[in-house]
């Protein structure tokens, strides 16, 4: 409850700061410092220090995995916001604005990571959803921003309405709104009520996968990822994604046994396509930051390996592969976001001009290419071995391991522009500071290529 | 702690010559470091080693284990003199920003002695990953011409078939007892004869492209040629042996009812890539590309040999290893000297070395007959020892890998013939004099050849426990 608390009131605090305070830099360091509140209130929630509760009823429920991935979250976003503070201020001389909306999609955060309740779930979605569709449009003279937060809100609006349609139909077959109720129901519930309750389950897994950008429910994602500003797309894809993960896992770790069978079928369809679609329409883009948004839908679908599992491991793994995703995202976004141009050729002779954000980069497409040494090697390691232990077919194994070979071809064309092909990069003047910020991004990657338990020890403690 | 040192002067010498911006103190650095390399590899001959064990992810239950028996100890002597023997070789190179270009070279050395000191799976995978990165960017920057595309080929071929090596390494996981990645867990693992054939198969996809075994190997003659000649020895001498230490490792202890059912395919195969590679080594005119073919063929039949799965084959393989290693940089080291100095690879525009560069030209005989395998060379010991295994295990496999010997030896002698002997030819007569280091290190090189090849008693004792292990359980 401290978070959901928290992160509200800075919403909030943050909304009257463009008031008084113009300077963009205080700002920014404001929202820092509010980050670091949200994380001090959050730990001590998680390790019993100062805990706000009141009865909710069963709506929410504490476990110290939400909170854990509350923690990495908020640390996310203070990463995120360190990195990133200068290009937010370019986007609108209101800074304070975004902010704001950062704390209250942290509020959505907390939610989804808690909620006990369908109801919870809808309205994390919708705290989270809101604000993303406004940081989309935010560049507001410019006609693909707003396209793109027409058509985000559009799709998120319908598949929020297929979400609540679900959620209907559950209540219809149980009777309650609680996680657990419908499992309970399957061994007394008669025929209708399996159907109704079937029914209800595949379209709250359609909306979820709507979410997190799944095939055949990604479409909205290349067009709102190009059209967002590129320092906002980097917040969607990575700490928004990540919660949608969490919540997808919360829903259906229990859930997914009244769907039997066709569960595992369903979902393997999911993400068989999720793959397909991700993987190779990335190959042939040409623009780099297109290219990410579908290697982020190609990601999406290794995320939801952890779907099969049941045990802890795929708590873990879904954990470690969300925040080895974000921090090499965020890390080549914010590459990106100092780029003249989207095109791959813009990176040509980068690795000759500026080797240390080069070198940073490497590491960027290492990790989110899955390559030993960095932490995206143990991601998807520890992806895999859920997905084994959970019983799926080595088949599943080998067909995302190809996929993972795909992702190469298209990651690495940006190494080849960086170091292999000569030429002058299209690149803003960098201040030093900003490579240095980068840098630490990559030794964060390469300390968890190493020692991911660095990571996972805290779960268990 | 030796072991480990193994590990630990290359990666010390290769992030300290991030920061060398001399070329010449970079040069030497480098040196000392792969020598001293070499010497606590000569040491370890003599002394015995402790194997140095420790937890290292506990949660997946593997361990940071390095361990040398013979098969280890020949691979890790072998890298340790190739090494010194290229950098000194090649150093009147050019080659631009040569610290990075030196940096990445010995973190190749580093992922190397990982690979054949490694006794856990994941360890041995993420050393597989780390020889093998280095590589791809040493090739796409100082390579030839066509670097970018071929070495991209080569990188995702390997990728993939180390991918599906992960994919069998957790595999095997989920069947060990206690979960854990050491080497005699799997050996323990419980597998049904079905899953021990998959197993196997993700195994063998790896080690095979590595090799590489006929039809896998489209990736290697052209990689060969692009890359800059240093990296080109590595890859030839030592990286090949990768795929063939991973199948006396891993894949005939893990998996010995598979690896016995699937023989004679890969004997097979190996022969026709043998046959096929040597058929079109004659029809070469480039000096790096005939090269490259004749290693293919010689690869091939130390493949066929581990698969006979006969003890005196295998004592020939392992044997070979070392002695293919040798050879092979000795015939790389000569043609670098060529092509730097006359600036051309094609053997139609040589010829008349002998009578320009005589001193290179006995080197380039020496290496060439050590090629063919004639008796008093190194490779004669290995290959006659296969060959006879091979005939064990099959008189027809025997017949048409013998093939390949008549085939070695048109190629090669046609290749002395053309470099060495006849009228000087324009390119040949503008070598100027011979560069001494790289003359001294292939009269080292060619003594070697030619002790080991008279008494290679100590190859053996050295690989005596590795053969010990392979048979007698």
């Amino acid at each position: 409850m401290n978070a959901i608390i928290v992160s509200t009131l800075l919403g909030v605090i943050m909304m009257f700061c463009s008031w008084g305070i113009k300077s963009q830099q205080v700002q920014k360091n404001i929202a820092l410092i509010g980050l670091l509140i949200l994380i001090i209130a959050n730990l001590s929630q998680s390790y019993g220090w100062f805990v706000v509760d009141f009865d909710t009823k069963g709506m929410l429920k504490y476990s110290f995995f939400g909170l854990y991935a509350n923690t990495l979250l908020f640390t996310l976003t203070f990463i995120y916001v360190w990195i990133n503070g200068e290009e937010i201020a370019k986007i609108s001389n209101a800074s304070a604005d975004f902010y704001s909306l950062f704390f209250f999609i942290l509020c959505g955060i907390s939610i989804l990571t808690s909620f006990d309740n369908l109801l919870m779930l809808f309205l994390g979605i919708e705290i989270l959803s809101i604000p993303l569709y406004i940081l989309t449009g935010a560049d507001k003279k410019n006609m693909f921003s707003n396209e793109a937060a027409l058509k985000y809100f559009l799709m998120g609006s319908f598949s929020t309405g297929i979400l609540l349609l679900g959620i209907t139909f559950i209540y219809g077959a149980t009777g309650s709104f609680h996680l657990t109720a419908p499992v309970v129901s399957i061994s007394t519930g008669v025929a209708q009520e399996q159907i109704l309750l079937s029914t209800g389950l595949i379209l709250l897994f359609a909306a979820m996968n709507f979410k997190v950008s799944a095939a055949p429910f990604h479409f909205w994602t290349p067009d709102v990822y190009d059209g967002a500003p590129t320092v906002f797309t980097s917040f969607m894809a990575t700490i928004a994604k990540a919660a949608g993960f969490i919540a997808f896992i919360n829903v259906f770790n229990s859930q997914h046994k009244a769907l039997g069978y066709s569960w595992t079928l369903l979902l393997t369809f999911v993400i068989l396509s999720t793959l397909l679609v991700g993987n190779i329409i990335a190959v042939f883009q040409r623009s780099v930051k297109r290219m990410l948004a579908y290697s982020s839908i190609a990601q999406a679908g290794f995320m939801l390996f952890a779907l099969y599992g049941k045990s802890d491991i795929s708590y873990e793994s879904t954990l470690l592969y969300a925040v080895v995703y974000s921090i090499a995202t965020i890390g080549i976004f914010a590459v990106l976001v100092k780029m003249k141009e989207n095109s791959f050729e813009a990176f040509n002779g980068l690795g000759k001009a500026q080797p240390l954000l080069a070198f940073t980069t490497t590491v960027f497409l290492f990790s989110l290419a899955g390559i030993p040494l960095t932490g995206g090697f143990f991601a998807k390691y520890y992806m895999l071995s859920s997905l084994l232990k959970a019983g799926a077919g080595l088949w599943l194994v080998l067909v995302a391991v190809v996929f993972a070979a795909i992702s190469i071809y298209y990651y690495f064309k940006i190494i080849q522009a960086m170091y292999f092909t000569a030429g002058e990069p299209a690149i803003n003047p960098l201040p030093s500071q900003y490579k240095y910020q980068l840098l630490t991004l990559a030794i964060l990657l390469l300390v968890l290529g190493v020692f991911p338990n660095l990571l996972l020890n805290y779960l268990y403690f | 702690m030796m072991l480990v040192s193994f590990l630990f002067l290359p990666i010390l010498a290769a992030i300290l010559l991030l920061f060398i911006k001399n070329n010449k103190t970079a040069q030497w650095v480098a040196i000392l470091f792969s020598g001293l390399s070499l010497l606590v590899a000569l040491l370890m001959l003599r002394i015995p080693t402790t194997d140095f064990n420790i937890a290292w992810l506990p949660n997946l239950n593997t361990r940071f284990i390095l361990h040398a028996d013979g098969l280890s100890k020949i691979l890790i002597l072998l890298t340790a003199i190739s090494f010194p023997a290229i950098l000194l070789a090649t150093a009147n190179n050019e080659y631009k920003n040569r610290n990075v270009f030196l940096s990445l070279l010995l973190f190749a050395q580093a992922g190397l002695m990982g690979v054949f000191l490694a006794g856990d799976a994941l360890l041995f995978y993420f050393f597989w990953e780390l020889a093998l990165i280095p590589i791809y960017f040493l090739c796409s920057i100082w390579g030839g011409e066509k670097r970018i595309a071929i070495t991209f080929k080569f990188f995702i071929y390997t990728f993939l078939g180390s991918l599906f090596m992960l994919a069998g390494i957790l595999f095997l996981n989920a069947h060990t007892s206690d979960h854990s990645f050491l080497i005699n867990s799997f050996i323990h693992a419980n597998l049904t004869g079905g899953e021990q054939v998959t197993a196997f198969a993700l195994f063998f996809i790896a080690f095979a492209i590595k090799m590489p075994i006929f039809p896998l190997h489209t990736w290697q003659p052209d990689a060969y040629e692009q890359s800059p000649t240093a990296v080109t020895m590595v890859m030839s001498a030592v990286m090949v042996k990768m795929g063939l230490y991973g199948i006396l490792r891993w894949l005939m202890p893990l998996f010995p009812a598979a690896f016995m059912a699937h023989t004679h395919v890969v004997v097979l195969l190996s022969v026709i890539g043998i046959l096929y590679a040597s058929f079109i080594a004659i029809r070469q005119d480039d000096l790096k590309r005939l090269i490259a073919y004749s290693s293919i063929a010689h690869i091939g039949l130390m493949n066929a040999a581990l698969f006979t799965h006969t003890q005196i084959a295998i004592q020939g393989a392992l044997i070979q290893l070392f002695s293919h290693g040798i050879n092979v940089l000795g015939l790389w080291m000569v043609a670098d000297i060529i092509e730097q100095q006359t600036g051309t690879r094609s053997m139609q525009q040589m010829g008349g070395l002998a009578k320009k560069q005589p001193t290179l030209a006995i080197l380039l005989v020496g290496f060439a007959l050590a090629n063919i395998a004639l008796p008093l060379t190194n490779s004669f010991v290995g290959e006659f020892l296969m060959f006879t295994g091979l005939f064990q295990f099959s008189p027809w496999m025997a017949a048409c890998a013998g093939v390949s010997v008549v085939l070695a030896a048109i190629y090669t002698l046609n290749m002395v013939q053309k470099v060495a002997y006849g009228a000087i030819s324009e390119k040949i007569n503008t070598m100027q004099s011979s560069n001494k280091g790289a003359q001294a290190v292939l009269i080292i090189m060619l003594i070697i050849v030619l002790v080991t090849g008279v008494y290679p008693q100590p190859l053996f004792s050295l690989t005596a426990d590795t053969l010990q292990e392979l048979f007698v359980k």
